[in-house]
């Protein structure tokens, strides 16, 4: 399990602030979801986390390491313990969905062709796909593209596991089995999850800790639930109706 | 009024021609920068062998059917064009010896670099633009791996090291066009026609003809992963990425041939 302390980060993109000294801690184990409208730097606050954007100040800790601060190799060395899912999925095109998940695994690490070849055929049987595992990404439907992008993340094992975006343009019900089987490999790997979503439905399956971006800034911090009752009228705006939807057609 | 509008105009011109400096220094810059990343990565290991053969294949495979049509095309047509004006001037046994020194020197080299660029130039852009504005870039860096190193590096050497093998490939299949050409006005048999051309070409026309072609092709593979690894705003970026890598290493290869061919005057003028 890995614990993430990001402090006083801050990002622009010419005169657009994103990210304005945001701080976050997230504990060992945790599924935290950040929300907030579109344009609000989530994505960018967990691309800043591993480094795939370089914030303009600020500090970001992967188990007591300033990963900002770290040299290439010592970087991708912490990366390895991360897993990452792309809102696309980002599956390579050029290779079929077992390169897709062989592929880090022959890049960073000593496994034989046969310890490979398990570790994708037990992946794939985890987001219920091993039939695909010699189709290419074109012919994948969008559900299938996230789950097959789930498998990817998750075959290194990675201790952090981000997730941007995980059930957009999804069906309802895809969206309710994307969401479990992140809970289920959360409890199965025991990592620490960080959610980017807009998704209600997929929050309240996953979230342990619930984060709000406004203008570039920690709106929120603290328990779903609590959101529910709160007073402030753009939380309200954002949360009340369509939790309450939820909470209600779970009831049922 | 009038004048109002026309210093308008001119403002709007000016600004519109600065944007584009702006960004033709964006682009050499970048280029330059670029560059020394890719040498920077390509000597240390671990070495994509694999991956570079495999390139070199694709190349290969993609590019040939065309160069071979144009290659046999060039020989048949230079040497249809060149006869009449060889043979007004008595000259008509130079005729293979002519085609041969300009298919060797120059044709050879810079019409299949061209060729060259048009195909392969544009695909890697498009190929890995498409990478970059669908995330499969950022996906490869945050598993650990360098795709600087397995996509850029990889395709650079594939190019700078399949051109070469290309060119020599549509020398000899020009050389065949010009033949058939001259055998059909003239008669000529395949032995006369070989000793006049080996007569007239020397190892200083090889050498330089040939060893360009090793810059032309870092040329295409550099510019095309340049622009396609640096792509922005979605697919229309990867469309853009796409034309200005053929426009770009089709400027520069004529470009470095000019400089190539004064340096190479001046080594081998004796």
């Amino acid at each position: 399990m890995a614990e993430v302390e990001v402090r006083n980060l801050s990002k622009s993109f010419g005169d657009s602030v994103v990210l304005d000294n945001i701080s976050l801690k997230i504990n060992e184990g945790e599924n935290v979801v950040v929300f907030g409208r579109s344009g609000t730097g989530k994505s960018v606050l967990i691309k800043c986390i591993v480094k795939l954007l370089e914030p303009d100040s600020g500090e970001v800790f992967i188990e007591g390491e300033n990963i900002l601060l770290l040299s290439e190799n010592k970087l991708n060395e912490v990366r390895k313990q991360i897993g990452f899912l792309f809102q696309g999925s980002a599956l390579y095109d050029s290779m079929s969905v077992r390169e897709n998940l062989a592929f880090p695994l022959i890049r960073n690490f000593n496994f034989t062709t046969k310890e490979v070849e398990a570790k994708v055929k037990s992946s794939l049987e985890k987001v219920s796909l091993e039939d695909s595992i010699d189709k290419m990404p074109a012919e994948l439907s969008g559900g299938m593209k996230k789950r097959i992008g789930l498998a990817r993340t998750i075959i290194t094992e990675p201790k952090l596991i981000l997730y941007d975006e995980p059930t957009t343009g999804l069906d309802p019900i895809t969206t309710k089995e994307i969401s479990q089987l992140i809970v289920e490999l959360q409890k199965d790997l025991k990592t620490t999850s960080i959610v980017v979503t807009h998704d209600l439905i997929c929050a309240k399956i996953i979230a342990s800790h619930a984060v709000v971006l406004k203008d570039g800034k920690v709106k929120y911090e603290g328990n779903l639930e609590n959101l529910v009752s709160t007073s402030d009228p753009f939380l309200r705006d954002f949360f009340t109706s369509d939790i309450l939807e939820v909470k209600n057609g779970s009831n049922k | 009024m009038n004048s109002a509008k026309t210093n308008s105009g001119t403002t709007q011109n000016l600004s519109v021609s600065g944007k584009r400096l702006t960004e033709f220094f964006q682009t050499v810059s970048g280029l330059f920068l670029f560059t020394i990343e890719f040498f920077k990565k390509v000597f240390i290991p671990p070495y994509e062998f694999a991956e570079i053969k495999k390139h070199m294949d694709e190349l290969g495979v993609k590019t040939l059917p065309i160069v071979s049509v144009t290659g046999f095309i060039i020989g048949l047509v230079l040497a249809m064009q060149s006869q009449p004006v060889m043979i007004r001037f008595g000259a008509g046994s130079f005729l293979p010896g002519m085609v041969a020194l300009s298919v060797v020197r120059e044709l050879g080299p810079v019409i299949t670099a061209l060729i060259f660029a048009g195909r392969v130039s544009s695909g890697i852009g498009a190929e890995l633009g498409s990478m970059r504005v669908t995330e499969q870039i950022d996906a490869m860096e945050v598993s650990a791996i360098n795709p600087f190193r397995f996509l850029v590096v990889t395709r650079v050497v594939a190019c700078t090291f399949i051109l070469p093998m290309l060119t020599i490939y549509v020398i000899f299949i020009a050389l065949t066009g010009s033949f058939l050409a001259i055998f059909l006005s003239q008669g000529i048999s395949f032995q006369l026609y070989l000793n006049a051309v080996v007569h007239s070409v020397q190892f200083s026309d090889i050498i330089p003809g040939i060893a360009k072609t090793f810059f032309f092709g870092f040329i295409v593979g550099i510019v095309g992963a340049y622009k396609g690894y640096n792509a922005e705003n979605g697919t229309e970026g990867v469309g853009k990425a796409s034309t200005s890598s053929v426009v770009i290493s089709s400027l520069l290869i004529l470009l470095v041939d000019m400089v190539l061919v004064k340096v190479t005057l001046m080594i081998w003028s004796n």
